[in-house]
């Protein structure tokens, strides 16, 4: 055991600082000190993509990033995706086309999501496909998974356009 | 709609109930339907708003004040002896609370526990460990690093053992003992064992007859096939949290269990606390398929753990456990037969399987069914004449057995006769989907009494698959097919016409521990016309929130979006079995529908009484009873409720309850046809699959939007298992790859595109005539997939190719005919 270091980062827009050992990974930081459950652990290994969070406009596992690599970023999780009390067009996607069942891989699938549409507000099926090929899901076989995306490009593109 | 309001306003869930009050409260002619959201509509889940917004609770997700970390120190070994355990160095180290080994767990007799088949189970490595990987002992500390740390400084002296991971050299006389603890028990659980890995031999079907049919028979075909060990993954882990009140003498367990209600009355059998202190509490579950019925030794020691320090203890497996010591699936290897006549009318089927179980005999199968359900081998065919045996034996791997998104072991039986089909087909070159019409049980025949006992409910198959040949053109397919194989080119197309059994089942054949099969609903409805009610089953992504509602609003006129739905806490739900081997729709559906007509039949007494009439002269209509021929005299449900809380008639308690345990007569048999076409390449061995067109017929349909979710994720767990996932272990016993670097689980890249399709055959037993669906794709899909990649190879006589078939294994098959020249 090492001594804890002082980490500060923005959450979901929220400044929090935290006391974390170096070997510290984001993921349980986030999960068991910040109380913000909603990325979850599948893995450990990079594998699955279920801890999944955005950090500095990237797409990250959370569970191969240590909490003090963190220091200094913007973090965004699930918990921050929707605002103001308006989901996001990703999460009313994810609803609205059936992309979930057991919604343990969901949070981090959405985040990917997120940055996916960040980076190419177009994609088609088959970049949608390749663009979340870091996160797996059980449940779903992906087909509504790739609906999702395609109705939360077209809502996002709606409301970038003008009038 | 209602329905589609609903997705805006999930941040306010509230309000949203509120609007939908008022509408049910006054409904207008005409909107009935609409309004109840119920039987058949493609309702949104309820469960959604808080799993997309990171608000669902999974296990590791509770926090306990005071809670420890387990940490399972595992061997290193398939097979040796335990010399010692030095736990000093662990036991010393910061924040370490405890070091549990067998030693410790000895005086409370739980070294050992029963398994569900009849076996036992060490919790701990009792002198000896049998697997790699087995459980050795706990490490309780202050949080997961720490336990982590401590783990790796618990000092264990093996002596190595010989190891055997296969089941036929491990019935040979010579084979290493692997289960010291049974020496001289030659009576097991389902009879005489008659060799020291020798588990049982359950045989079903007239042998005698079956031998004369073969020795008389036009055409025989025989292959063997394994159905390799896998592994259904889920998502989430296994684990627990486990607190023990030390003042009020009782225990809380948190669970990623799909059965609580069982798991609550073994622990208060094996702790002996009474089962009213013991709480079982399975929150919402990360997936189970099947991987989250069985009870695993760290459950146990994480619940001693917590006793003994009376505080709260986790222990959550990470992906390697899992896929290391969690229940794998099948390890069936099979040997089947077909007799015929010259135009492919089957006269018999003969069945021959080892079933390697592992080191205990752990599948989680109805307690007087060691094989399962596999008896429904003869499949969709009317085989006049079977005969079916399984052994049982121990091997030095990973225990378990469980059904990996099917019912108890019907994917082996499907596959097995699937398959055979097209062996005979081959034989005898006859189409396969020709083959199939000729052997179809007949819509005319149900019930159908099939020659290895099952009562087939209802079925329609040859619509079925007519319905899918025709959407995909298959005489077209098949020309160029012809066409491709004279380039040189693999094209496979392969069909599953498969039949499940699901739904366990009648008391009179089925129980769990001695529990009858049943499951049950208990219904609210409250003042105000909402209402709650819970259930013995436990949804895992199913989404039991939003069809069980649905069922209860078409049964008690109250809207969907106000009935809730709660499982999986045993202090309030009703007792029930749980949720695996598709039997939430068969049994809790039904229970569903019953407890719903209790509360209409009530409701029918207080509506007569408070429109003055007598129940004869009044008619059901949806929502509210009306008097026959005066629709514009009636009272709603939601003004029925009112009343059974101030206004009943004289003599009839108040409120506006029902309870309903269902035990069904008889299993559902879902069936379906599926067909794939692909493409191999030659160079490579790699699998493109072209089309993948599933028709599914479960019944009567609650939520469509649902059922094809669930057969999108069937398919592609069957494309899983067909096309790349396998357990593997060395000689010694090492498990080679239990991450998902090495085990496959496919991504979004290689999943294919899903076609769906459905005819409704309604089970005639069911109360809506609901079967069960989540299973079938993987039952059917595995089948289908497995055969169209050996239909790519027929014209080279090729009849059989082991599973999982992967680019490398194909690329075998290709060089070896010489067709990658």
């Amino acid at each position: 055991m090492a001594d804890k270091k002082k980490i500060h980062f923005t959450l979901n827009g929220r400044p929090v600082d935290v006391l974390a050992e170096p070997r510290e990974l984001l993921i349980h930081v986030l999960r068991e000190q910040l109380g913000e459950t909603g990325s979850h652990i599948g893995c450990e290994t990079s594998h699955c993509g279920a801890c999944t969070v955005d950090l500095d406009g990237e797409s990250v596992k959370s569970c191969t990033v240590l909490a003090v690599q963190a220091d200094g970023a913007e973090i965004l999780t699930v918990e921050g995706l929707a605002k103001n009390g308006q989901l996001h067009p990703v999460q009313e996607g994810f609803m609205q086309e059936h992309a979930l069942q057991c919604g343990f891989c969901t949070p981090g699938i959405m985040m990917r999501a997120y940055r996916l549409l960040a980076e190419n507000p177009n994609p088609s099926e088959s970049e949608i496909r390749v663009g979340l090929s870091g996160n797996l899901c059980r449940c779903t076989g992906y087909q509504n998974i790739v609906k999702a995306v395609q109705y939360a490009a077209a809502k996002l593109g709606a409301s970038r356009s003008p009038g | 709609m209602i329905n589609d309001r609903a997705i805006v306003r999930l941040a306010d869930e509230s309000e949203f109930t509120a609007e939908v009050t008022k509408m049910a409260a006054t409904p207008a002619q005409g909107e009935v339907k609409d309004n109840l959201i119920g039987i058949g509509h493609a309702r949104k889940r309820k469960e959604d708003p808080r799993f997309i917004q990171g608000k669902g609770r999974y296990l590791d997700d509770i926090k306990l004040p005071g809670t420890l970390f387990g940490r399972l120190v595992r061997s290193p070994y398939g097979h040796a002896r335990v010399k010692s355990i030095n736990t000093r160095k662990a036991l010393a180290y910061p924040g370490v609370h405890a070091v549990i080994t067998a030693n410790d767990l000895k005086p409370l007799k739980l070294h050992w526990m029963p398994t569900l088949a009849g076996d036992v189970q060490a919790v701990l490595a009792d002198e000896k460990v049998c697997f790699h990987n087995q459980e050795v002992a706990m490490v309780i500390a202050d949080d997961r690093y720490i336990a982590a740390d401590a783990a790796e400084l618990v000092e264990v002296e093996y002596e190595e053992l010989p190891a055997v991971v296969d089941p036929h050299k491990a019935l040979a006389p010579d084979a290493p003992v692997i289960r010291d603890d049974l020496a001289g028990k030659t009576d097991g659980a389902h009879g005489k064992r008659t060799h020291h890995n020798h588990i049982f031999t359950w045989e079903v079907g007239d042998k005698q007859a079956t031998d004369r049919v073969f020795g008389e028979a036009e055409v025989t075909v025989k292959e063997s096939m394994t159905y390799q060990r896998v592994h259904a993954s889920p998502l989430e882990t296994s684990g627990c949290v486990a607190s023990f009140d030390k003042v009020k003498g009782e225990l809380t367990v948190y669970l990623t269990s799909q059965a609580p209600h069982v798991v609550r009355t073994v622990l208060a059998m094996l702790s002996g606390i009474p089962e009213s202190k013991v709480h079982v509490v399975s929150p919402d579950i990360g997936g189970g398929f099947g991987n989250k019925v069985p009870v695993y030794p760290g459950y146990v020691v994480a619940i001693v753990a917590s006793i003994v320090l009376g505080r709260p203890v986790k222990w959550v497996e990470d992906r390697i456990e899992n896929l290391s010591t969690g229940s794998f699936a099948r390890d069936y290897h099979m040997t089947g037969e077909l007799a015929a006549d010259k135009n492919g009318r089957i006269s018999a089927l003969r069945v021959h399987v080892i079933a390697d179980h592992g080191a205990f005999n752990a599948a989680a199968d109805p307690t007087k069914w060691p094989a399962g359900f596999f008896s429904i081998c003869t499949g969709s065919y009317d085989i006049p004449t079977a005969y079916a045996r399984v052994d049982g034996v121990y091997t030095n791997k990973a225990p378990g057995g469980i059904a990996y998104r099917c019912s108890f072991r019907v994917t082996e039986a499907s596959y097995l006769i699937e398959r055979m089909i097209d062996v005979l087909a081959q034989k005898l070159d006859i189409d396969k989907a020709e083959i199939r019409f000729r052997n179809f049980i007949k819509s005319g025949q149900f019930p159908y009494r099939s020659s290895l006992g099952w009562d087939y409910d209802s079925g329609n198959y040859s619509a079925a698959l007519k319905k899918v040949l025709d959407a995909v053109d298959y005489a077209g397919l098949r020309k160029e097919q012809a066409a491709a194989r004279a380039r040189g080119d693999l094209m496979g197309i392969g069909i599953a016409t498969f039949t499940e059994v699901v739904g366990a089942g009648p008391r009179k054949t089925c129980d769990i521990l001695g529990i009858s099969m049943f499951d049950s609903c208990e219904i609210r409805v409250h003042p105000t016309g909402a209402a709650i009610a819970r259930f013995g089953t436990k949804s895992q992504g199913q989404a039991h929130e939003t069809t069980y509602a649905q069922i209860l609003a078409t049964e008690i006129g109250i809207s969907s979006d106000l009935i809730q739905i709660e499982e999986g806490d045993t202090d309030t739900a009703p007792y029930g079995l749980g949720t695996y081997g598709s039997r939430s729709t068969p049994v809790g559906g039904a229970a569903a529908a019953l407890a719903g007509r209790k509360i209409r039949q009530k409701a029918k007494k207080i509506a007569a009484h408070l429109l003055e009439a007598s129940e004869d002269d009044l008619d059901w209509a949806g929502d509210r009873f009306q008097v026959k021929g005066v629709p514009d005299q009636f009272k709603t449900m939601t003004e029925i409720a009112w009343a059974a809380y101030n206004n009943t008639p004289d003599g009839m308690e108040a409120g506006l309850e029902a309870v309903e345990y269902y035990d069904p007569p008889n299993l559902t048999f879902p069936f379906g046809a599926y067909l794939c076409v692909l493409d191999i390449d030659r160079r490579t061995g790699e699998t493109k699959i072209r089309r993948f067109y599933a028709l599914d017929d479960c019944g009567t349909r609650i939520n469509p939007m649902i059922i094809e979710g669930q057969i999108h994720g069937g398919l592609t767990e069957a494309f899983a298992v067909a096309m790349g996932q396998e357990l593997i272990y060395d000689d010694n016993g090492n498990i080679q790859g239990a991450s998902f670097m090495d085990y496959f689980v496919p991504t979004a890249v290689e999943t294919p595109h899903w076609e769906t399709d459905y005819t409704v055959t309604p089970s005639p037993h069911h109360p809506i005539g609901a079967k069960g669906v989540a299973e079938s794709p993987h039952v059917g899909g595995v089948s289908a997939f497995s055969n169209a990649v050996i239909d790519a190879f027929a014209h080279h006589g090729v009849t059989h190719l082991s599973m999982p078939h992967t680019p490398w294994r194909l690329w075998q098959t290709i060089h070896g005919l010489g067709l990658d020249k």
